[in-house]
């Protein structure tokens, strides 16, 4: 067992045995059936991903072929994936109707800034779970977990009587207030993660600080957030996707006034329509799906990139964080 | 230390106890949680039961709310036309596929598990629908047809199901969407990797070395682990399915909040009813993935 053990066995060892190294490839052709079956198995193993992963991107790859045809491409049923010309008007047009330039600065204000509130306040409120015993702790913890459970839908019309109540309708605090207090999008599961992390790391750090003459707060600023980092980068990247991908709140809330990129394509067909009008009975200037491809396109292309930039950071971050370890 | 040194002055005893000091701090830590919990999640909440019960008068002083009692819960089952359909259609969804992308992302994590080359690509390909995943997009590519990979409507099944009306719309809608539900699985494909490799890996050992066939060690050794694993991500499914803000409900909810005559309290009626339904959807699943006693 000892012996096994030091050996460090892993389930892909057992499961889907798979050498790596050259020399274990040519170790193949001299020993027998056990390792041709795990060259079976390692293809059997690819194709599934690849198969799967083909199926996951079918959506982007269609978007993205259909968003550079032009209308006699779309008409014409021969053509499937590769345009008879790449014909970018598309993407002129949507840039235009999606007011790209105007939208996109929304955009990053309205998901970068509820983010950064976001990550503050449940690093604090995260820290004060974490390290503090005070009475009716449990009490609060399940409430936190019913917070994320009840949906948005069944609070958004008392919210937006409150915010109309308070004139705060058609400005960004219904956006900023509950992010600040913790309330904001999935801040549950952000509050959780922190707690997780600051139990994570010895609390004798913390006493050696106040020991030195630290206070509470200053113990937080100055030792727990400098070693939260994988937690507060984990908080403020998916707190910032996930504002920008919100639109059933904040549509209702400020959608009138302040449009984001995903807002825009959401009103794609009513904001075309008053772009290029379309006599009744003629199709000169007929939406077609191209544009509208090319309109989503540009939605979520600020995303990818930051996606591929920051790619480290979004993957590893549940093994980081521990969010399993509840 | 100064604060605390103020204190003692004012108390008999001769200092607060650890304590006591403790807890002050927690709460004052967590104290914005309390605050917002409060104002933007308890108040709204049974405010919404409240209005749910009455009739709401807006006027330029405010409004005013008369009790109704039951009469818009009774109008949503009888006099309206589209919610039920509505409410049918998106709780089908929910049930339908969230044992899909449980499923699905199971399996995508059994296989992105272990070290080979790729592995890395696989993963952060398989995320990138969490990224971009949005009420506008996701209603754009479903109305261009962006996510028919197959074209189910060849094979009789679907026609089968097309043909019965409401009650196979959904299952149709399962059928066309496919791709996209298998967006949601992203984070659950995570979470489950994560659980996997914590797995002690000495236990597939002594289970392969008694002979345990690969088949057998997942469903006699991981499934056990898996298990508390697959209800967060159950639950975690069911959140982020119903709150999809393209969803017949939700879009429903928005549309009448301002209908004439039903101001607020009619769409709050509808919001209680969905709500209700996915708390019962929820504990069922508790219910079927809780650790068993002697399970393990």
């Amino acid at each position: 067992m000892r012996t096994l053990k030091d050996k460090k066995f892993k389930l892909s060892d057992i499961i889907k045995y798979k050498p790596i190294r050259v020399s274990a490839i040519k170790k193949k052709l001299l020993y027998g059936s056990r390792e041709k079956s795990s060259i079976l198995k390692q293809v059997l193993v690819y194709g599934l991903l690849i198969g799967i992963g083909f199926v996951y991107m079918y959506p982007l790859l269609y978007m993205a072929v259909n968003s550079l045809m032009s209308t006699s491409d779309i008409l014409n049923p021969t053509v499937r994936w590769i345009p008879s010309s790449l014909n970018f008007r598309n993407y002129v047009i949507a840039f235009k109707v999606l007011d790209v330039g105007k939208s996109l600065t929304m955009s990053i204000v309205m998901s970068g800034v509820p983010a950064i509130l976001q990550t503050i306040s449940c690093s604090i409120i995260g820290y004060g779970f974490a390290r503090f015993e005070f009475p009716l702790k449990n009490l609060w913890l399940i409430l936190l977990v019913a917070a994320f459970i009840i949906p948005s839908q069944v609070t958004i019309i008392p919210k937006y009587i409150l915010f109309e109540t308070y004139k705060m309708n058609n400005t960004p605090l219904p956006s900023f207030l509950p992010a600040v207090l913790g309330q904001g999008i999935k801040s549950s599961i952000f509050i959780l993660i922190f707690l997780q992390f600051f139990r994570s790391y010895p609390k004798v750090l913390d006493e050696a600080a106040e020991i030195d003459g630290a206070g509470k707060l200053e113990v937080f600023i100055r030792i727990a957030l400098p070693m939260s980092i994988p937690a507060i980068v984990v908080a403020f990247l998916f707190s910032f996707v996930w504002y920008w991908n919100e639109t059933y709140l904040s549509g209702l809330f400020f959608g009138k006034v302040i449009q984001t990129l995903p807002m825009r394509l959401q009103n794609f067909v009513d904001n075309y329509n008053i772009l290029y009008p379309t006599p009744p009975g003629s199709t000169a200037n007929k939406l077609n799906e191209s544009v509208r491809m090319a309109g989503t396109m540009l939605t979520i292309v600020p995303l990818c990139v930051m996606y591929f930039i920051l790619q480290k950071q979004f993957v590893e971050s549940v093994d980081k964080t521990g969010i399993t370890g509840e | 230390m100064q604060m605390r040194d103020d204190k003692v002055k004012t108390s008999n005893r001769s200092k607060f106890s650890i304590s006591t000091v403790n807890s002050i701090y927690g709460y004052i830590f967590i104290m914005p949680w309390i605050l917002g919990f409060l104002i933007f999640t308890a108040y709204p909440f049974f405010y919404s039961i409240f209005l749910s019960f009455s009739s709401v008068l807006v006027s330029t002083e405010g409004i005013q709310t008369t009790w109704i009692g039951l009469t818009n819960y009774v109008e949503l089952f009888t006099k309206d036309i589209k919610f039920p359909i509505a409410l049918i259609s998106s709780i089908v969804a929910i049930v339908l596929s969230t044992p899909m992308i449980i499923v699905a992302s199971l399996i995508i994590a059994m296989l992105l598990n272990g070290k080979y080359r790729g592995r890395g690509f696989f993963r952060a390909l398989y995320f990138i629908p969490v990224i971009i995943i949005s009420g506008p997009v996701m209603s754009e590519l479903i109305e261009n047809q962006a996510a028919k990979i197959v074209i189910p409507t060849k094979y009789m099944i679907y026609q089968f199901f097309s043909m019965i009306g409401p009650v196979g719309a959904p299952i149709v809608y399962v059928f066309d969407n496919l791709v996209l539900i298998l967006w949601f699985s992203g984070v659950q494909i995570l979470i489950f990797l994560a659980g996997i490799q914590k797995v002690d890996t000495s236990i597939y050992e002594a289970a392969a070395i008694d002979g345990a066939s690969s088949w057998q060690v997942f469903w006699k050794v991981v499934m056990p682990y898996i298990r508390p694993i697959a209800l967060i991500n159950a639950i975690f499914t069911i959140v982020e399915m119903s709150s999809n803000a393209g969803g017949d409900i939700n879009t429903g909810i928005t549309d009448s909040m301002f209908q004439l005559g039903h101001v607020y309290s009619y769409a709050a009626a509808m919001s209680w009813i969905y709500f209700l339904i996915i708390l019962l959807l929820l504990v069922i699943t508790f219910l079927i993935l809780r650790e068993k006693k002697g399970d393990r």
